[in-house]
């Protein structure tokens, strides 16, 4: 290997990417528009669930329950109703997520047996959403039940109230305030990482093959080894300064926090830009039109990133198969890496299980990449 | 006119035939991404890791942890024996949630006073965090209500020693065991649709133009339109023969319900194709190769595709893309697939979605024939 070579292939296609808008637009435009999108559409919280309410009883009681709803952020009360028809058509068009039905009977039943409950007929299309309101709506009326118990035991001349026998003290660890997008966005950036990556190198060798310079690189007397480095090394610059970008914007515009330190982010981040390059130059190398490799490109990155790297689904909660595909999903390793670097400040030692296995991808997709070019025209 | 518009469609569906990938890539991606999106994409939360730590050892702390250990919501991956166990098990990840019940907890229920559990949460994935602290605040309710029954029955107190309680009573609707796959199967049909309709009818369009081929079709007597509706309508067949594919996998396979008229969801993805080939037109009047109609089609269909409420609730975006989404007919068509297949709503409904999905394909339709007929100039 000449350095001179390398370095005057690493100088050509820099000029080519500089020279060529649309892979400029990739570079550069792709990551931006990406973490805006995802930063800002991909949210999991249900705030201002739209309610409506059916009070059948219409007592002072019922109103305070429904009173409670009313002032939790949680939920809109849209709608005020006095058929189940209504109910039903608002569920139907969805206007309203849950509806909150107080039986005829509520006090009447509480004064005889103790006991009396509100039904909650929720919309269970979106089944995440269902159960974070069903979670909202169990501790409104539990709050309410106890205030209720309280005045009781005051009215019976009980001065000191029973308290309920247990109590829970939950304590969040690592995303203290539960905001979905504390855990999406690192994910986001390895998201992009992935795609970008892949997508820049995927046109690197086709694009020869298709302008026919292949015919010129392969008379000179250059090394399959040098081609494949020359090629990379500059993406390798783009693609970190994406992931800076990327990075920056997670910590300084969504305000994710970070605890951990920015070497572990740059050594990992380093790792699996050489896994996603390497995946995208193999694609190139193997698939000799541009327009064929940016689409395998695409569809081997975009799904299982998407889905089967724990970026939004829970890799615990998959099926067992399934589990054991994510193990070769390059991304399931980075996620962890930057979800546990943001918010637990994990540093490399802590994570030596996911950071060995982006070595091990790492060397293996090289060692393939660099096997694959052959310099040879048939 | 006619016989104009079906000799483009033959030569359409002829090279549909000698095209041995199209095959490949109209039948094996969708069922592959039904499948993964039917495993895989889950939001519920079953046998949440779980490290237990019983410091008390009394009938009443086991009591309260073989509650959580039966409820199949928590899954105990170990017991541990000191308060660092616990917090090196969350540290690690071993465990997303720990339950600790310090000493004195079974002195302080028997005395009437409140007794506290510790709970704590990896909240690192707050979605399942949350879900987690539903459960585990349902437990304690339920635990709850029985100690104080329980201590009623046994201490037959008089009147004045009462519980008094109110209970929330839950009845889901539509997805009563509130499963994430009856949530993502009709997604899944609707974005993939979406993404074939687009790519096959944008690619098709520049194939001709790149090729050189447009020239030559347009200096027959052929009219824009005819060529146009040619071009299009073996996709639309396609698009609909994608539909009945993905559902059949949906409800066979996956046990998706299907409660709704197949008509009104014909009548909605007819709308909806309306809009998608049309989107096509138009991205293949701004690009001259089919290099440029990728990048273009990823472009415009990523927005379109996290902008939906195919995944994320559109309620939880900041406004201006609350906004956007308006013009995304993939909102639309997304709540009518829904709606068909799980609520069983009709016409009466979904008329609001079905004249907006029109709306919005006439005036795509509208703008790319205009620009269809310019590029030719």
């Amino acid at each position: 290997m000449r350095v001179g070579r390398l370095k005057a292939m690493a100088v050509k296609e820099m000029l080519q990417v500089w020279r060529d808008p649309r892979s400029l637009m990739i570079a550069l435009l792709m990551p931006i528009m990406q973490m805006v999108l995802l930063g800002y559409g991909v949210n999991l919280d249900a705030k201002h669930v739209p309610v409506c309410t059916f009070d059948r009883e219409g007592s002072q009681l019922s109103e305070a329950l429904l009173k409670r709803f009313q002032a939790s952020a949680y939920f809109a009360i849209v709608d005020v109703v006095d058929t189940y028809r209504a109910v039903t058509a608002d569920l139907d068009r969805g206007d309203c997520r849950i509806a909150i039905v107080v039986p005829p009977d509520f006090s009447e039943r509480l004064s005889d047996s103790g006991s009396s409950s509100v039904q909650a007929i929720i919309d269970g299309t979106d089944d995440n959403t269902a159960n974070l309101a069903l979670g909202y709506a169990q501790a409104v009326v539990s709050g309410f039940s106890s205030d209720v118990q309280i005045r009781f035991s005051a009215s019976q001349g009980q001065w000191m109230p029973r308290p309920p026998p247990l109590s829970i003290d939950a304590r969040v660890w690592f995303n203290e305030d539960l905001e979905s997008r504390n855990f999406i966005i690192p994910g986001v950036v390895a998201m992009v990482m992935a795609l970008v990556g892949s997508q820049l190198t995927s046109l690197t060798i086709s694009r020869d093959w298709e302008r026919g310079t292949m015919e010129l690189l392969v008379s000179t007397p250059v090394t399959p080894m040098e081609v494949m480095l020359g090629k990379l090394l500059p993406y390798f610059v783009i693609g970190f300064l994406d992931a800076a970008l990327c990075l920056a914007f997670a910590v300084f515009w969504f305000e994710v926090p970070f605890r951990g330190t920015i070497l572990t982010l740059f050594v990992t981040t380093a790792l699996f830009l050489v896994v996603v390059l390497c995946i995208g130059y193999l694609i190139s190398v193997m698939i000799r039109s541009q327009l064929g490799a940016s689409q395998i490109a695409l569809l081997v990155t975009m799904l299982p990133t998407a889905l089967l790297s724990g970026y939004t689904f829970p890799i615990d909660q998959m099926p067992a198969p399934i589990r054991a595909i994510t193990y070769l999903v390059h991304a399931r390793y980075y996620v962890t890496i930057l979800k546990s670097v943001f918010l637990k400040g994990l540093g490399v030692f802590d994570l030596a299980g996911p950071v060995l296995a982006m070595v091990i991808y790492a060397a293996v997709v090289a060692v393939f990449a660099s096997r694959a070019f052959r310099k040879r025209l048939d | 006119m006619f016989t104009r518009i079906i000799q483009v469609l033959l030569k359409e569906l002829i090279e549909l035939r000698r095209d041995k990938w199209a095959h490949f890539r109209l039948l094996i991606p969708p069922i592959i991404q039904i499948l993964v999106f039917g495993y895989a994409a889950t939001f519920e939360v079953f046998g949440v890791s779980t490290v237990m730590l019983d410091l008390d050892h009394t009938q009443e702390s086991r009591d309260l942890i073989s509650r959580f250990t039966y409820s199949g919501r928590f899954e105990v991956v170990r017991i541990a024996h000191d308060l660092r166990e616990i917090d090196n098990a969350i540290d690690r990840s071993d465990a997303t949630v720990a339950i600790v019940v310090h000493p004195g907890f079974a002195n302080l229920l028997r005395k009437g006073q409140t007794a506290p559990v510790q709970v704590i949460v990896d909240g690192t994935n707050s979605n399942t965090a949350l879900i987690a602290l539903g459960y585990v605040n349902q437990i304690a309710a339920t635990f709850s209500q029985d100690y104080a029954s329980d201590l009623l029955q046994r201490t037959r107190a008089g009147p004045t020693a009462r519980v008094v309680q109110v209970t929330l009573e839950q009845r889901p609707w539509y997805n009563p065991d509130l499963n994430s796959r009856w949530f993502f199967v009709p997604g899944v049909i609707a974005t993939l649709l979406l993404v074939i309709t687009v790519n096959l009818s944008s690619f098709a369009i520049v194939r001709e133009r790149e090729v050189g081929t447009l020239e030559q079709i347009m200096v027959t007597p052929i009219r824009p339109i005819e060529f146009i509706l040619g071009k299009t309508v073996p996709f639309f067949l396609i698009g609909v023969g994608e539909v009945v594919l993905v559902t059949a996998v949906g409800t066979l396979w996956f046990g998706v319900p299907f409660v709704g008229n197949p008509l009104v969801l014909l009548l909605g993805t007819s709308l909806f194709l309306l809009s998608t080939l049309a989107l096509g037109l138009l991205i293949s009047t701004l690009c001259s190769t089919q290099q440029q109609a990728f990048a273009t089609n990823f472009f415009v269909l990523n927005p379109f595709f996290i902008l939906s409420g195919f995944a994320f609730p559109i309620a939880s975006m900041p406004v201006a893309l609350q906004w956007f989404t308006y013009a995304n007919p993939l909102r639309y068509y997304l709540v009518i697939i829904r709606a068909t297949f799980l609520k069983g709503v009709g016409l009466a409904v979904l008329w609001p979605d079905l004249l907006a999905l029109s709306a919005l394909g006439v005036g795509i339709l509208a703008v790319s024939v205009l620009r269809f007929r310019k590029s030719l100039d």
